[in-house]
């Protein structure tokens, strides 16, 4: 069969049921994307004789004779087509999974009309940005710092701070311009340079994948073509609790084209958990990669690697399975209860780390501060309630997958779409019984990750594929398998109880959250105790108590997700809060003044925390609050509120909610990052931070490009590989910039002292004569290259030079390759971030339906180092929140099936459901993060979903308690009294 | 479940011919249809005497490719057959199979046919995007037979009649209303095949009210309500989406609004999925019936 791909001849052979999608994909069109496989989110858009169409959905067989364009074909890095380049320019993607096809369909819009977007785009899902930078994308409009003169003199290389923005600083689009002018924090030791220079940190550098992204040209995980690649199938149990009591392979094994069936016979028999963290005993060891007992829908039983997908397929349908099947229990409120079936009964509590596994138990925090009977006998006003989160999958665009195989020294290699390459490394060496340095894990830019991939789903099935085949083996989950069995985010049950004086001054508060885990334990005991951490310890109580439980369930399993429990308990908690507003009659924002959290008090959940947890020196509630009052308050006069709808059936509404987390996850969260002069004299850092969209990779130069005075864009970065850095505990907890940032600063600092040495050495003239710029050091009229330094470090000046910034430490020295310096970072103090959320909502009596009419979220993030992606960690978990609060829910049915297996049942928030949010930036600076910047990117979420609830509470005069807040649930609570 | 869908599924039995090993399977969404190894392009009505239980028609494929289908072996291509999409006869319009909503989306007006604007307003109310639109088909969209079928809706509304070529070389047809028995249920055999739907004149020169409802701004549908009020002044609501099948109410003029209230409230068809409660979908019924009555009125 013959026909075009972006102009080129191509000749291939479909198969009888193969969509174009993968027929594009064999011819190594990596740049065609998968999202769904079921037409619903764009990601494989590409043209057919200029049409658009999904080619996931496409019969291949159809494509004879026809010419096909895909984003490659659009335009190329060095000349992007008008459309690509609108999207780099306006920042218009974050991770870049779904941007082909958001540039194919975009390409075929050029004359639409803006206000038909809404509709036009629903076929083209983001998970990350929100789609306001998308809208500007297609507005025209710039949201990044243009780029510097290509022939960049030892002047200053970078334009003012953030000229986009000066050009156009609206209010609410997070541009800190007009709001601040810092000088380094003062924790930061400056760079040799002594002339002022403008810093890239503080501007809103591009994205150095931009160009590649918009054009297809970056690759993700499975973007590589393997000679001789076998792929893995799974096969899942049909039970939720159940005992395999026969499991006959031998049909599947003589299938042509099987290369291995693995069974539980073939599972190493060490228990661990796919949650990772720093350190692993945060998690209970419940979970074997192959288990004869199954403990919800959905598990593995069995699995196939063969030469291709569908006879791995065929052969899955051949293993014969007989069950002995077990009474199961969904409900998490029976987990304790007696009679009730175990999951992980006999399991040591000790090695295992469950608190009690006789009674379903994996987690207990019960404490109090203060006596907190006292707390409501003192109390003149105590309002109570109950709220229940439900269950949303984090639905990065990229699903699952990884690829790995056996490289020449027989290590082996892992290519994976992973938040935490480090620590994936780290226990299949314990799971395989391999050393760390026979294993080397690595990604490539990943789609999306919003905690999922903190967690391994694939690398511990592909490793024992691996090592029992020799082969490479590949294994890509399906978007069904990330709904219904990838961890989501745990459902918690939560209720508060407040009291205050009259006054509003809080005398109690009490916490009790059930949570529920699933069938194990990954991240339950982390998230039930974040749960509880922050959002009870932002505010003032002489008397607090906690009482929180994860339990295990046959439901699928609960892992992490954006925020880490806070979310679910910051709904119940804000939500109380604005009860005891209205029962004070007292202005919610004031009342979160009256008694939030400042730097003088100490930090309380059941005892005051430990002091690793710290202001750091900056502190910016109270300007959250301030600014997403006054937004609010002006949001009619100004035109940034819409317009209430008309007609009787309308209730207009304001809410808000409050937020604090911490900068970094507890316990340490260690970062070594190095940074090269390389013999060409061009710099390269070394990080082991992943690009996920998290825009770490910006930061990280940009923190580089500021220490060693030149532009970001002079800099290369290799970054999320074992083999590059020794290590890293991975892009979670927000930590990229905080910790990584940090590190790569020191070693940035460090480069720089060193490169000052070595021209002392060369010259005799002093270190601190010279000033250190894109091009070299210079001394008066005596300049040296870059190139130069490089070539003449080892001899000139071979020693170790040791910087120490605050919180860091870097060691330069000279090798044959040029000048390394590498920094660490162990992340033990920890800061605290704020977000303050509001919304005006109209809410219609008849129909349930609610319109935004404005959403605001103020951010203390510290010194902004990038303000557009900034902005857009924001807008983007905003969305999200928005997404799960009114539209996503996993439903699952009694047998514990999810029956919301595609996306078209589980509704991401599209481009007409997100409404624009309005972002503005508290104005401090850390005195731990670098250059004062803290971490933003879970933290915008949490506070949403209260918020909204609050502005329907305020809108009708009735409470949501249960999420998701979707239009048969607000017409039922609107109607309580006349609905049957 | 897909918007559309060109398996007659009620044909194909849920579970066949490899007995316990395939109730083992839990179906994954992915890639390809690998169990397919057969794609015999039509080119005439011959050609469908290949369609079994196990071998389907395959019309525009963005719903069958888009769900696992390993109970099939083989597709006949409608498409190859080039039946006109669109054809004006004098006593309304054809619509074949095989017409993609694209097409269906730009037909133009034709003189008194006052129905128009609501192939258009229809089209809009599949889930699927615009670029679904270039290849999915009316014909797969009534086969699948959801009840958010907007074809469904449009078709109903309008008193479609669908013409259904049986395996013996027959042809039967029947109203729109009947063709759908339920929730992704409908009339035909196994070896039949929807050839076109029949729309008549006397109701493209009604006028007709739409009105669509879901749980987000533009998603799956939870109802689709259409009112037409003829030259006659009868006037028919059909309702779509929050039932389980087409349901239509009819009358001599238009009714009063409690009367049309309280014959929507009566219907007992609503049901629940992760689109919608019933009882939502009862009361936006009623409230969008109201707003249809307002505009004909």
């Amino acid at each position: 069969m013959k026909f075009t791909v972006n102009g080129e001849p191509t000749e291939a052979t479909p198969r009888a049921g193969q969509a174009l999608r993968t027929l594009l994909r064999d011819t190594e069109h990596f740049e065609v994307k998968k999202g769904c496989d079921t037409g619903d989110c764009g990601a494989c858009s590409v043209l057919v004789d200029g049409e658009p169409v999904h080619s996931c959905v496409y019969p291949a067989h159809r494509i004879e004779g026809h010419d096909v364009t895909t984003v490659a074909g659009l335009g190329t890095p060095d000349a992007l087509s008008p459309v690509q380049q609108s999207f780099v320019d306006a920042a218009g993607f974050q991770c870049g999974f779904c941007t082909a096809g958001m540039v194919v369909t975009a390409s075929t819009l050029t004359e639409a009309d803006p206000a038909d977007l809404p509709r036009l785009l629903k076929g083209n899902l983001c998970r990350c940005t929100g789609y306001r930078s998308i809208r500007d994308a297609f507005a025209g409009i710039t949201n990044v710092t243009p780029r510097p003169c290509a022939a960049s003199s030892s002047g200053p290389v970078d334009p003012a701070a953030c000229a986009a923005h000066a050009a156009s600083a609206n209010p609410g689009s997070g541009c800190p311009t007009a709001a601040r002018s810092h000088a380094a924090a003062p924790t930061t030791a400056p760079p040799a340079a002594t002339t002022p220079a403008p810093r890239s940190v503080g501007t809103s550098e591009r994205a150095p994948a931009g160009a590649r992204i918009v054009t297809g040209r970056e690759e993700y995980t499975l973007d590589v073509a393997i000679p001789g690649l076998l792929h893995l199938v799974v096969l899942r149990s049909p039970h939720a609790h159940a005992r395999i009591t026969r499991l006959d392979t031998s049909a599947a094994e003589a299938l042509e084209g099987v290369a291995a069936v693995l069974t539980h016979r073939d599972s190493p028999s060490t228990l661990f958990s796919t949650a990772r963290h720093e350190n692993r005993t945060d998690d209970p060891d419940d979970t074997l990669v192959l288990d004869p007992v199954i403990r919800f829908r959905g598990q593995r039983v069995a699995v196939v690697v063969a030469e291709t997908v569908g006879i791995a397929e065929a052969a899955s349908r051949l293993i014969e399975v007989e069950y002995d099947v077990l009474p199961a229990n969904f409900d998490p409120a029976k987990a304790r209860q007696p009679g009730i079936p175990l999951l992980h009964s006999g399991k040591n509590p000790n090695d295992s780390r469950i608190a009690d596994p006789e009674t379903n138990l994996v987690a207990a925090l019960h404490g109090e501060y203060g006596d907190i009977a006292q707390g409501f006998a003192d109390a003149d006003v105590t309002v109570s309630g109950t709220w229940q989160s439900h269950r949303i999958a984090a639905t990065a665009l990229e699903t699952h997958a990884s690829i790995g195989w056996l490289d020449d020294d027989g290590r082996l290699v892992l290519r994976t779409s992973s938040q935490v390459p480090f620590l994936v490394q780290k226990e299949l060496a314990r799971l395989f019984d391999r050393s760390l340095d026979t294993i080397r894990v690595f990604t490539a830019r990943v789609g999306g990750g919003f905690g999922s991939k903190q967690e391994i789903q694939t690398e511990d099935i592909v490793s024992l594929a691996v090592l029992k085949t020799g082969r490479p083996v590949q294994y890509e989950m399906s978007r069904t398998d990330e709904l219904t069995v990838v961890p989501c985010r745990h459902p918690m049950r939560v209720s508060v109880s407040l009291g205050a004086t009259a006054a509003g001054l809080l005398t109690a508060m009490k916490v009790d959250v059930l949570s529920d885990t699933g069938a194990y334990g990954n991240h339950g005991p982390g998230v039930m105790y974040h749960s509880c951490s922050e959002s009870i310890s932002v505010y003032n109580s002489p008397n607090k108590r906690v009482d929180a439980e994860a339990v295990y369930t046959n439901n699928m399993p609960s892992g992490a997700f954006r925020g880490y429990g806070l979310g679910q308990v910051v709904f119940g908690i804000e939500s109380a809060m604005d009860d005891l507003a209205i029962a004070l009659d007292m202005n919610p924002f004031e009342l979160r003044r009256l008694n939030a959290v400042s730097p003088t008090d100490p930090l309380v959940v059941t005892h005051v925390e430990g002091d690793d947890l710290v202001f750091g020196g900056s502190y910016g509630l109270d300007q959250c609050l301030d600014l997403a009052q006054n937004a609010l308050a002006t949001g009619p006069e100004s035109g940034r509120s819409l317009p209430a709808p008309d007609g009787p059936e309308w209730s207009v509404g304001e809410g808000m909610a409050a937020a604090m987390i911490a900068t970094i996850p507890p316990r340490g969260h260690f970062a070594e990052a190095s940074i090269t002069l390389g013999l060409d004299g061009r710099y390269t850092i070394n990080a082991g931070t992943a690009e996920f969209g998290n825009g770490t990779t910006t930061v990280h130069t940009q923190l580089a490009a500021t220490a060693l005075n030149t532009s970001a864009s002079l800099i290369g970065i290799r970054q999320s590989d074992t083999d590059v850095v020794p290590y890293d505990t991975g892009a979670f907890g927000s930590a990229g910039t905080v910790v990584a940032g940090k590190a790569v600063l020191a070693a940035a600092t460090a480069l720089a002292v060193k490169l000052g040495e070595v021209a002392e050495a060369l010259t005799g003239i002093p270190a601190t004569a010279w000033q250190l710029n894109s091009e070299g050091l210079s001394s008066g009229d005596r300049m040296l290259t870059l190139t130069e330094l490089a070539a003449a470090g080892t001899e000139a000046a071979p020693a170790v030079t040791t910087v120490r910034i605050d919180g860091g430490v870097a060691n330069a020295a000279p090798a044959a390759r040029g000048i390394t310096a590498l920094g660490t970072h162990a992340g033990h103090r920890r800061s605290l971030a704020f977000n303050v959320h509001a919304m005006r909502v109209a809410v219609n009596s008849r129909t349930g339906e609610l319109r935004i009419l404005q959403s605001i979220q103020a951010a203390d993030a510290g010194f902004v180092i990038n303000p557009e992606q900034c902005r857009g960690q924001i807008e983007g978990g905003v969305a999200q929140g928005i997404s799960t609060s009114l539209y996503e829910e996993l439903i699952l049915d009694a047998e514990g099936t999810v029956t919301t297996s595609v996306l078209r049942n589980y509704h991401l928030a599209q481009f007409a459901d997100t409404p624009t949010t309005e972002v503005y930036f508290a104005d401090t600076a850390d005195g731990l993060g670098p250059f004062g910047a803290k971490s933003m990117s879970e933290a915008p979420f949490n506070p949403v979903a209260p918020a909204l609830a609050n502005a329907v509470r305020n809108a009708t005069g009735r409470r949501p308690r249960e999420l998701p807040f979707s239009r048969d649930r607000l017409w039922r609570l609107l109607n309580a009294d006349t609905a049957s | 479940m897909p918007d559309i869908f060109v398996v007659f599924t009620d044909q194909i039995p849920l579970s066949r011919g490899l007995g316990r090993r395939r109730a083992h399977r839990k179906g994954t969404c992915i890639m390809d249809l690998n169990t397919i190894t057969d794609v015999r392009l039509a080119r005439s009505r011959a050609d469908l005497v290949a369609l079994c239980t196990t071998v389907v028609p395959l019309a525009g494929g963005s719903a069958l490719f888009g769900e696992p289908q390993n109970h099939l072996e083989g597709f006949v291509d409608l498409m190859t057959l080039e039946w006109p999409a669109l054809t004006v006869t004098p006593d309304g319009l054809d619509i074949a199979a095989t017409c993609t909503i694209a097409e269906l989306s730009r037909f133009p007006a034709q003189p008194g046919w006052l129905a128009h604007p609501a192939f258009f307003q229809c089209c809009t109310a599949l889930f699927g995007s615009f670029k679904v639109w270039n290849v999915a088909t009316v014909g797969g969209n009534l086969c699948a037979s959801l009840p958010a079928g907007p074809m469904t809706s449009l078709t109903a509304a309008l008193d479609g009649e669908v013409l259904i070529w049986s395996p013996d070389g027959s042809e039967r047809r029947m109203p729109v209303t009947s063709f759908i028995t339920g929730n992704t249920t409908n009339i035909l055999t196994p070896g039949e095949v929807l050839r076109s739907i029949h729309l008549p004149l006397r109701a493209l020169e009604a006028r007709v009210g739409y009105r669509k409802i879901a749980l987000s701004p533009l998603g799956r549908s939870g109802a689709v309500l259409l009112g037409r009020l003829e030259r006659s002044g009868a006037f028919v609501l059909t309702v779509t989406a929050a039932t389980v099948k087409p349901v239509q109410l009819s009358y001599d003029a238009l009714p009063d609004a409690d009367t049309l209230r309280a014959d929507v409230e009566r219907l007992d068809e609503w049901f629940t999925d992760a689109h919608g409660a019933a009882d939502w979908r009862r009361a936006v019924s009623c409230v969008l019936a109201d707003e249809i009555r307002e505009e004909l009125a």
